[in-house]
């Protein structure tokens, strides 16, 4: 007699969040009055019934092993009564009804080697991608550069002493999975050389349609080699984005010598004050150094202090710079203003200055 | 079971100090019992030394009836690294607002011990539980368990893509709409979407609840849902007072930041013109006990933002400057919008074209007129500056 299968299960959806919402949220979903900051990495939440809710929030290097969940499910289980969550930026949070329990909770964190901060005006966790570890496209490595950036500038996680606002990401070639291109300051992998043709090989691993239309620059043209479809790239036109090895394997771009990292300010996406806004190019070209990236780490700690220095109390970076004007911005880092940083692509005549309104 | 085979790491050794967490320990803590997390050091470690990465272009796999969910990845030293010949990324759709019970994450651990790398990002940049590294013959399997618990994949490749929002309703006191409610929602609407990608090019939805835009959705979206409100914002002046008391300077900080230029303070009382409230939130953020959004709340929806490539970026612009959002989703008259707007795009779209650049290809105000929208001044910045006008109406002799 033939067993019953069980019926596979598809197209379920994920659980339904009520499983996992804490009682305190259940019961005052909607009805939250305010919240306040009393120290960095401590956000408490008001109901209008006068619940207070605590939510721990602690640093999370977003690549965690299975061990170090289960590290923070115990957490969860000794303060939390078991519940926590996860932030839009890869910071873990717990959820406290027992303020008594906030202290001891940073203690066992902090010895777990999980700094407790990110809230309000600190540095919090840098958004980033898989790079080395997982990517087939990185110019860079996006872990790495995230520990050492974050290193560099821990005392800014721990604490909320920046003058407003500062979200930093990384994204480790120009796909950008994540917000990168609007961060106040983002760092770019990039490649500065074309792809190297498998001309034996285009016509087996790629359809030239899509490789010739998937140049932002029409740098692409198709042509023969050998009686074998291949293409030829027009190098001048060629910016190095690699949007053809993205839909052509056979066009590899990845360079040890010539990939690096670019560093890009004053982008955001919250409404406050001004409109959201692309990050602008501030540093062109830096050479990968791993392990520790010193270079990076030292420009975007030249940025981030420099601005901390002369901006007003809420002002993100774009809008400091805004104010005073980006050859100040350039002088006062003392970045270098290069030709690279002019646009040339389409629209680049809007970004030209066409007035006066210049500082002296 | 203890892994045999041990990787000196000289560079990767050097992540381990420092105050922030490493990502090294996490992989070391893995590989111990690990072979594929080992082998991983291995790699990632000669990666270091080279300077190049060691993946390849992913190659189509995934589970029975899904065409997304999966992200194919083998090594190209798979002879010297052989525990990650097949290092494929599985994505797994989070409960919304990312809320987790501990029991539910080990759960989820469990699984993944046994099937996987026992690495994990928690969480992707679009959302999902990603269950970093594992062969071909797992993956059934692992589905076969996460569904057993409850979990389903989430997007990859051309279709709809894991929605995702911000805490909303379950702890912020700014959330306009229940953006987990909603996304819970849009997430089972469009599970056929969700799961077999039909559609020319990727289309996410993110979900903020408040123009603060915690989800980075302006940005990240094809459809950016942020909350709003259109009366006026609610003013306790006793304790605007207060802050004024306690070091907030009300002018420099508050009236003279606002984009309206619609705030006045005389020291007794903050005037506020609504009319020209951009409903921006600073001085919301600025006094969170004396100020707050109105009450008849809901959404601005936007579309079409995305990464440079291939026309350039975008930020989503308006389509809908205000909707309500509120239970019976069904009747939610924008979602059939957004359907025929896929409709259209399904139809007249290219190959690897976000909707954005579909837009802008065929222009907004075409692409209003085919799916039935009226324009409104909402939608621009500011009318146009060119004079090139495609004039449609014209008069006619006799």
């Amino acid at each position: 007699m033939a067993e019953d299968k069980p019926k596979r299960l598809t197209d379920i959806g994920p659980p339904h969040y009520e499983k996992f919402l804490p009682p305190i949220i259940k019961e005052n979903y909607g009805k939250w009055k305010y919240h306040e900051i009393p120290r960095a990495g401590v956000l408490v939440h008001t109901s209008d019934t006068g619940a207070k809710l605590y939510s721990i929030r602690a640093g999370s290097p977003r690549l965690v092993s299975t061990k170090k969940i289960r590290m923070f499910s115990e957490l969860a289980d000794k303060y939390s009564d078991g519940y926590l969550r996860f932030t839009s930026r890869h910071n873990v949070e717990f959820l406290l009804t027992k303020e008594a329990n906030i202290e001891p909770l940073i203690k066992d964190l902090e010895a777990m080697g999980h700094p407790v901060g990110g809230t309000g005006t600190a540095i919090t966790s840098i958004v980033h991608t898989q790079g080395w570890v997982h990517c087939h496209s990185a110019a860079t490595d996006a872990s790495g550069i995230v520990k050492c950036v974050m290193d560099e500038l821990i005392e800014y996680f721990k604490e909320m002493k920046l003058p407003g606002k500062i979200r930093i990401a990384l994204a480790c070639c120009l796909n950008m999975c994540g917000a990168v291109h609007c961060s106040d300051i983002a760092i770019l992998g990039i490649h500065r050389r074309p792809p190297k043709i498998n001309k034996e090989n285009l016509s087996k691993m790629c359809e030239v349609p899509n490789v010739v239309a998937a140049c932002p620059t029409a740098a692409i043209r198709p042509t023969t080699h050998e009686g074998k479809q291949s293409v030829e790239i027009l190098e001048d036109q060629c910016m190095f984005c690699a949007n053809c090895f993205t839909v052509c394997p056979a066009l590899p771009i990845a360079d040890p010598l010539n990939d690096g990292v670019s560093i890009w300010v004053g982008g955001k996406v919250s409404n406050a004050r001004h409109e959201p806004m692309f990050s602008k190019l501030a540093i062109p070209f830096i050479p990968n150094n791993p392990p520790r990236w010193p270079e990076v780490t030292e420009a975007v700690r030249n940025i981030v202090e420099i601005w901390a220095a002369n901006a007003r109390k809420h002002e993100r970076i774009g809008e400091w710079i805004e104010r005073i004007g980006w050859p100040k911005f350039f002088k006062l880092t003392g970045i270098e203003f290069r030709k690279e940083h002019i646009d040339d692509f389409k629209h680049a005549g809007l970004t030209f200055k066409r007035s006066a309104h210049l500082t002296y | 079971m203890a892994v045999e085979k041990k990787y000196e790491t000289p560079l990767l050794d050097q992540l381990e100090r420092g105050e922030w967490p490493s990502f090294v320990r996490e992989i070391k803590m893995a590989a111990a019992s690990n072979a594929m997390s080992n082998d991983l050091l291995g790699l990632l470690e000669q990666s270091y030394r080279e300077k190049l990465g060691h993946w390849k272009h992913g190659g189509i796999v995934g589970v029975m009836g899904y065409g997304g969910g999966v992200i194919g990845r083998y090594t190209d030293l798979s002879e010297k690294y052989p525990d990650i010949s097949h290092f494929h990324t599985m994505r797994v759709n989070q409960p919304a607002g990312w809320f987790y019970t501990s029991d539910a994450l080990r759960g989820i651990c469990d699984i993944w011990d046994r099937h996987g790398s026992g690495l994990t990002n928690m969480h992707g940049s679009t959302g999902d539980i990603i269950l970093l590294g594992t062969r071909t013959e797992e993956l059934e399997p692992t589905f076969a368990e996460l569904t057993a618990l409850g979990y389903d994949l989430g997007g990859s490749g051309s279709d709809v893509r894991t929605p995702s929002c911000c805490c909303g309703k379950a702890r912020c006191e700014w959330a306009c709409y229940d953006t987990m409610g909603l996304t819970y929602y849009i997430t089972n609407k469009y599970q056929d979407e969700l799961h077999r990608p039909a559609f020319p090019y990727k289309m996410k939805f993110k979900m903020s609840g408040c123009p603060n835009d915690c989800v980075a959705s302006v940005a990240r979206a094809d459809i950016s849902i942020i909350g709003t409100w259109r009366d006026d914002i609610q003013v306790d002046q006793k304790m605007v007072k207060d802050y004024a008391k306690n070091g907030t300077d009300i002018v420099q900080e508050i009236v003279l930041n606002c984009p309206g230029k619609c705030m006045a303070w005389d020291g007794n009382n903050l005037k506020i013109d609504n009319s020209s409230c951009r409903h921006c939130m600073h001085c919301i953020n600025v006094m969170p006990k004396a100020l707050a959004p109105g009450k008849d709340r809901g959404a601005v929806v936007l579309i079409g933002s995305k990464a440079p490539i291939v026309e350039g970026a975008l930020l989503s612009s308006v389509i809908f400057p205000f909707v309500k959002i509120e239970e019976p989703y069904d009747d939610l008259e924008f979602l059939t919008a957004i359907e025929n707007m896929w409709d259209l795009w399904c139809e007249e779209g290219k190959n690897r074209e976000r909707i954005g650049e579909f837009i802008q290809r065929v222009g907004l105000g075409n692409f209003l007129e085919e799916v039935g929208l009226e324009p409104m001044p909402e939608m621009v910045a500011h009318p146009r500056e060119n004079p090139y006008i495609f004039y449609e109406e014209y008069f006619e002799e006799g």
